[in-house]
């Protein structure tokens, strides 16, 4: 015990291992969280559209969907449950000063999840008991409460961008808590609807990258086409509605955290007439070798090209988030984006002009590497929004730094849960790819023993 | 009833149905693990992965409920409780993830290398993760965790004779349970073997954990007194309770009425859990911090009672619609064959 305690009395600086481990939680949890969103709707519109023109294939890819499905509901469902600890194990601070403001859409949010598992068990274990019709109709429940929760949790990080509903007294602590308010912030809508779209831009390219891989390979049959034609089509509507709403967010976000745009930016001076910058390396309060476009940042931001966009000189140097990882990963979810767009503009011409998917090897190349692209992009994406707001976890009024918790040890947590994501990340795919090749084998959730 | 004492009580269901469900859920693990060799213990596991398939998710969003609802509600206590226990909970964490991933991907694979590996991880983490909570709640009803983040010892906190307590029971009540709730379940499908197998279980570990609980006495009146005071007085009608419906449910599984076996066993256990909750009353943590010091402001404590309120309305419905479909008999065999 007093070796133990020798090692564990290793307190100094638990921000890094703390920051390291939630980054990695919740980078992992948020890939399974977009299936959680996106794929019970494309699940069970796929399962529809089989029953209503009667074709075994349409249900039986629904059928292979809704079993991976139940895969990653069920390693989300634990990351989502490791990281429930972790919001109370590693920001106490944060837990114990604001969890009156904020923790409330938490508990909505668990409802929500509530609901999904329980409607995942249902909609899976009833594949061959209930009718169709009531499998569809017990499916809906699930779809909806997907997105319910999406809203929920995004809104509570919402609000850690734009704190709101809520008064403080003179020494600091919260005293007049308003819940419902404090989720309906300024940043939660764009921010929802940006993550709802990015769901369903990772599920369908995702997908779709899985059938490609397979036609590539020669397996061209309708079963492989039409698994490539449906996630895709998600995606592609999704992705140019998804550039329009990132001007939303982006404006939202130059009103709100002027810092995490100008980090964004790698803008260090108050400019009007500022340009638009893309690659390039932030040294000495400036941005060497990058590609400007002249007044492209002040017409994003204010419609208007002569528009004043704030540097990060208006800003206290210890107030500032590290400029060069929010720039590059800013330009990485924006420069995929893009190439998303193009590829799905490709897909639509096509399919408008000639009803049939492009048929060149380039194309389905493209599709197979779409899937990983959308990840990168919403991983990057993600970056942006949580280490733009830095040095803070409650924006302008708590430092990450002040939330973090002083017990000892931390750093060895760091390290099992490095081993136990390494663990889990190559038995999920293991998995998936059983799942993907075997038509008889089973999903958690379903009933019947697997031999 | 105050509102503070409303929402932590609504927590509090929230926890009894974690230790029900998720309980019998975390046994059904344990007798896998106590089941045999892999040929020889097929059956048992086969009855165990059945029962626990489509509802083993749902019976674990108990807890996420749980904490969400302390934290909003109860900020402060929270982040005292987890920073100084933040070991135990680690490891409970771990071993959810170990046997949530293990189970739901077991059904998937085929090698029997790999089937066997997820099965072991799945037994063996049904069997710790229930104990490292029951040290957790051994650690906060001893009053090792005072208020203030990290303000206790993170490895006094947990390794501490009414942990270890705590600990043991909860690992006996899991068993119990599943033992119980699987005696109907192998009964329905006509496994009339397997049902006797899982009464004798359930009668050994009932006797067990009676042997431990008394024994228990003694460890909680030398480490914990208040809670000891607690529990034999303002909490004796409660545990006495859990005595009548533990002996209850004795007498009807020796009688082979197993649906009210089932019925009197929850009683039994939730009322060891109210027992704690009465003892420990008015205090969230001992022995300084109440109830109502602990709540937060008064618009969140409405907000979550409305939200828990209106929450409730969807979520039970639902639930027995889950338990319902799943207590069905399975069908001889599907459009598809199987699945």
């Amino acid at each position: 015990m007093a070796a133990l305690g020798l090692v564990l009395a290793e307190t100094s600086g638990n921000l890094f291992p703390a920051r390291t481990q939630m980054a990695l939680s919740l980078g992992w949890h948020i890939v399974f969280a977009c299936f959680g969103i996106a794929f019970p709707a494309i699940v069970v519109f796929t399962e529809w559209r089989g029953h209503r023109r009667g074709d075994p294939v349409l249900t039986g890819l629904a059928h292979t969907w809704a079993k991976a499905m139940g895969v990653l509901f069920a390693a989300g469902a634990v990351s989502g449950t490791l990281l429930s600890f972790e919001m109370g194990i590693l920001w106490p601070g944060l837990m114990d000063r604001f969890g009156q403001v904020f923790g409330f859409p938490f508990v909505l949010e668990g409802f929500a999840f509530f609901v999904e598992a329980i409607f995942v068990g249902v909609y899976l274990f009833g594949w061959n008991r209930l009718s169709p019709r009531a499998h569809m109709l017990s499916a809906l429940p699930m779809v909806a409460a997907g997105i319910a929760g999406a809203f929920f949790v995004v809104s509570a990080n919402a609000w850690m961008n734009n704190p709101t509903g809520f008064a403080l007294d003179a020494d600091g602590d919260v005293v007049d808590a308003r819940p419902w308010a404090a989720m309906f912030g300024p940043s939660t809508w764009p921010q929802f609807v940006h993550m709802w779209l990015a769901a369903f831009m990772v599920t369908g390219f995702l997908i779709a990258s899985v059938y490609a891989v397979g036609m590539l390979r020669g397996r061209r049959d309708r079963h492989h086409r039409l698994g490539l034609l449906i996630p895709l089509t998600v995606a592609a509507i999704a992705t140019p509605v998804q550039i329009g709403v990132g001007d939303w967010i982006a404006n939202a976000v130059a009103d709100n955290q002027p810092a995490k745009l100008a980090a964004m930016e790698g803008q260090y001076e108050t400019t009007a007439g500022a340009g638009l910058s893309f690659g390039g390396v932030y040294r000495d309060d400036a941005l060497h070798y990058a590609l400007e476009i002249p007044y492209g940042l002040s017409l994003l931001i204010h419609h208007d090209p002569d528009g004043v966009v704030p540097g990060l000189e208006e800003v206290p140097a210890d107030e500032r988030p590290p400029v060069n990882v929010v720039h590059l990963a800013y330009n990485a979810m924006v420069g995929i984006g893009t190439a998303l767009l193009l590829l799905a503009a490709w897909f639509g011409l096509v399919w408008w002009r000639r009803r049939r998917l492009p048929g060149t090897d380039w194309f389905l190349r493209a599709v197979a590497v779409s899937g990983v692209g959308a990840v990168v992009a919403m991983e990057a994406g993600w970056v942006t929004t949580e280490v733009g707001r830095q040095p803070w976890i409650v924006y302008g009024l708590m430092r990450t730094a002040d939330a973090v918790s002083p017990a000892p040890g931390l750093g060895w947590g760091l390290v099992a849960v490095l081993a136990v994501y390494a663990v889990l990340t190559a038995f999920t795919v293991v998995v998936l790819r059983r799942l993907a090749r075997g038509r008889d084998t089973l999903a958690p959730q379903e009933g019947g023993v697997s031999r | 009833m105050t509102l503070a004492e409303a929402v932590l009580g609504a927590a509090f269901v929230g926890l009894v149905a974690y230790a029900l469900f998720g309980g019998a859920d975390f046994g059904g693990g344990v007798w896998d693990l106590l089941a045999g060799g892999t040929e020889r213990g097929r059956r048992t596991r086969d009855r165990v992965e059945r029962s626990i398939g489509p509802v083993w998710e749902a019976n674990h969003v108990w807890l996420i409920f749980v904490l969400v609802v302390l934290w909003t509600g109860f900020s402060g206590a929270f982040a005292a409780a987890v920073t100084t226990l933040y070991l135990p909970l680690t490891l409970a964490a771990f071993g959810i993830i170990a046997r949530g991933a293990a189970f739901a991907y077991r059904k998937s694979v085929g090698t029997p290398g790999m089937r066997r590996f997820f099965g072991a991880a799945f037994a063996l983490s049904s069997l710790l993760t229930p104990f490292f909570f029951g040290a957790v709640v051994g650690g906060v009803a001893s009053g090792r965790v005072p208020p203030g983040i990290a303000g206790g010892d993170v490895v006094r906190g947990w390794v501490n004779p009414t942990s270890f307590l705590g600990g043991a029971l909860a690992v006996l009540v899991c068993a119990y349970l599943a033992a119980v709730f699987l005696c109907g379940d192998a009964r329905r499908d006509g496994e009339h073997d397997l049902a006797e197998a899982f009464r004798r279980r359930a009668l050994v570990t009932a006797a067990v954990t009676g042997a431990v609980g008394l024994a228990g006495i003694a460890v909680l009146r030398a480490d914990a007194p208040l809670l000891f005071d607690g529990l034999t007085g303002r909490g004796l009608p409660v545990v006495l309770l859990s005595v009548a419906a533990g002996l209850t449910a004795l007498g009807l599984l020796l009688a082979r009425r197993y649906a009210a076996a089932r019925i009197a066993s929850a009683v039994a256990v939730a009322a060891i859990l109210v027992g704690w909750a009465v003892g420990q009353y008015p205090y969230v943590l001992l022995p300084e911090l109440t109830v109502e010091e602990a709540a937060t402001g008064r618009s969140t404590l409405l907000a979550l009672l409305i939200a828990l309120a209106v929450g409730a309305l969807v979520l039970v419905p639902a639930l027995v619609y889950l338990y319902v479909l799943f207590q069905r008999p399975a069908p001889t065999s599907g459009p598809e064959g199987r699945g």
